[in-house]
């Protein structure tokens, strides 16, 4: 599960307070929200790459907020991707391991893991700078995912995909989740993502989250 | 009733032709032109003032063979520390935002605005004090006090490249390493470091050629016993004191060489791809 209760946190001179929000554990939860709100300031919050002022980061019912980004186990995937520049595909896929001092039969058999679930076989020796935006997509979705975390945050992953990827990621996504059964956070703008993938719809408007999807309970 | 009148139209009968480029690209082929012949005539006039005659001549006079190697040596020695202090320095002033950053880069430009002989005597100076003090009998008139002098020059220019080089390099793909488990340090020296590597070959490149013409720092820093603290501009400067124009110009060439050398093989490796990029991770 993830659960922000009542966090607050800054960026120069904008401000977030008194935040909450909860997607279930398992759950595909949508954050809508228009260009400017703070989504990507919450993810980076969430993941631990930006202090909160006060209140309190829950991830499957762990208290993370005072933990650096690397000890709370989350699958970020920024909306332009970040891949490293100086490493191909397949360095991308054992990265997280390889910090972890996995073993290398471990290493292996995980990259060959990602590589069979995103379709991404064929690109393990590519440099990020050769690679399309939906092939970018599905490595930086596998570097995530490669330590097998309980969460992945997801900053807009479809804004630089065509119409056509975008319909192929939809799939993906959906059962990428399905398989790993990893909890997800997705922030968007778009009606039809959230329509498509949403188990639970939030909204950021104002300074405040509302649930859209499910509606919530009077 | 009458009808509104159309505003007239710019291009009247089609005749509009717009202004040559011409005198444009003149203009940017002269003025750049003019800087880049003198920088060649003033190579040819060194060359064919020297004949390969005095060049060995000079090469063999044990003094300058001396002052060869102390120059390679100490300018190495120094682009291997610069690289150590300018790439931290670098790396803080362009990631991190503290109280009184200004003030810190305002010091760190003072060995570039400072003039060169000021800071040879900024040094003697400041070895008068304790500690410096303790070790000035191995350091004031001593081969390590010519490592210094470069030092203090070098170093700033190599700070300056390496906090464009990082300024250059998004913070981004950083925060991400830290989200799959490194800490600050594995990020910076996985996903960082092996990019920066053209901005630390291009800082080196400069701190190494800055090394080798230091002149002003080393003459009141270090003196220029012959044999002992001389390095190739000392003994340009020697040669000149003692009227030999020639031989000067000889030692010139030699570090003319010397640099020219370095310019190509910087080049060369920063073509190469990724020399760090095998790393451990």
């Amino acid at each position: 599960m993830i659960a922000l209760e009542g966090i607050a946190v800054g960026v120069g001179s904008f401000a977030l307070t008194d935040i909450s929000l909860q997607v279930q554990t398992g759950q595909y939860g949508i954050l809508m929200g228009k260009t400017g709100c703070g989504k990507t300031t919450l993810l980076e919050a969430i993941c631990g790459l930006r202090p909160i002022s006060a209140g309190r980061v829950l991830l499957a019912g762990r208290d993370v907020s005072g933990l650096k980004p690397a000890e709370r186990n989350i699958g970020y995937v920024p909306q332009d991707k970040a891949l490293f520049t100086t490493m191909n595909v397949r360095r991308h896929l054992a990265f997280s391991l390889r910090v972890r001092r996995a073993e290398a039969k471990l290493v292996e058999e995980r990259v060959a893991e990602m590589a069979d679930l995103l379709d991404i076989e064929p690109l393990l020796d590519r440099m990020p700078q050769g690679l399309s935006g939906g092939e970018a997509q599905r490595v930086a979705l596998g570097r995530a995912l490669a330590s097998h975390p309980r969460i992945i945050c997801l900053d807009e992953p479809l804004s630089a995909v065509d119409e056509a990827t975008r319909d192929e990621m939809y799939d993906l996504l959906e059962s990428l989740q399905k398989r790993t059964g990893v909890t997800v956070l997705h922030v968007t703008h778009s009606h039809s993502e959230a329509r498509r993938l949403g188990d639970c719809v939030l909204r950021l408007e104002h300074g405040r989250v509302r649930q859209l999807e499910p509606a919530p309970t009077a | 009733m009458t009808s509104p009148v159309p505003p007239p139209a710019l291009e009247v009968d089609g005749s509009f032709r717009p202004k040559s480029d011409l005198g444009f690209f003149a203009g940017l082929a002269i003025l750049s032109g003019v800087y880049i012949v003198l920088i060649v005539l003033m190579l040819m006039a060194d060359a064919t003032y020297t004949t390969p005659g005095t060049l060995w001549a000079a090469l063999d006079s044990p003094e300058i063979r001396y002052a060869i190697a102390l120059s390679l040596l100490s300018c190495t020695f120094t682009t291997v520390l610069s690289l150590w202090l300018s790439v931290p320095i670098g790396y803080v002033m362009s990631r991190f935002e503290f109280r009184g950053k200004a003030l810190l880069d305002a010091v760190l430009d003072i060995p570039i605005v400072l003039p060169p002989l000021v800071i040879g005597l900024s040094l003697l100076i400041l070895f008068r004090f304790a500690p410096f003090r303790w070790v000035s009998n191995w350091v004031v008139y001593e081969i390590p006090s010519v490592v210094l002098a470069q030092l203090m020059v070098a170093c700033a220019f190599a700070v300056r490249t390496m906090r464009t080089t990082f300024d250059q390099i998004p913070p981004r793909q950083e925060q991400v390493a830290m989200t799959l488990g490194c800490s600050r340090g594995q990020a910076f020296w996985y996903v960082t470091l092996p990019q920066a590597e053209t901005g630390m070959l291009a800082a080196a490149t400069l701190a190494w050629a800055r090394s080798l013409g230091e002149f002003g720092p080393i003459l009141i820093f270090s003196g220029s016993t012959r044999l002992r603290t001389e390095v190739l501009p000392t003994t340009v400067f020697l040669e000149m004191q003692a009227g030999n124009l020639r031989a000067a110009l000889a030692v010139s060439m030699i570090m003319v060489i010397a640099a020219l050398v370095a310019l190509v093989v910087a080049r060369v490796f920063g073509r190469r791809k990724s020399i760090l990029a095998g790393g451990p991770i």
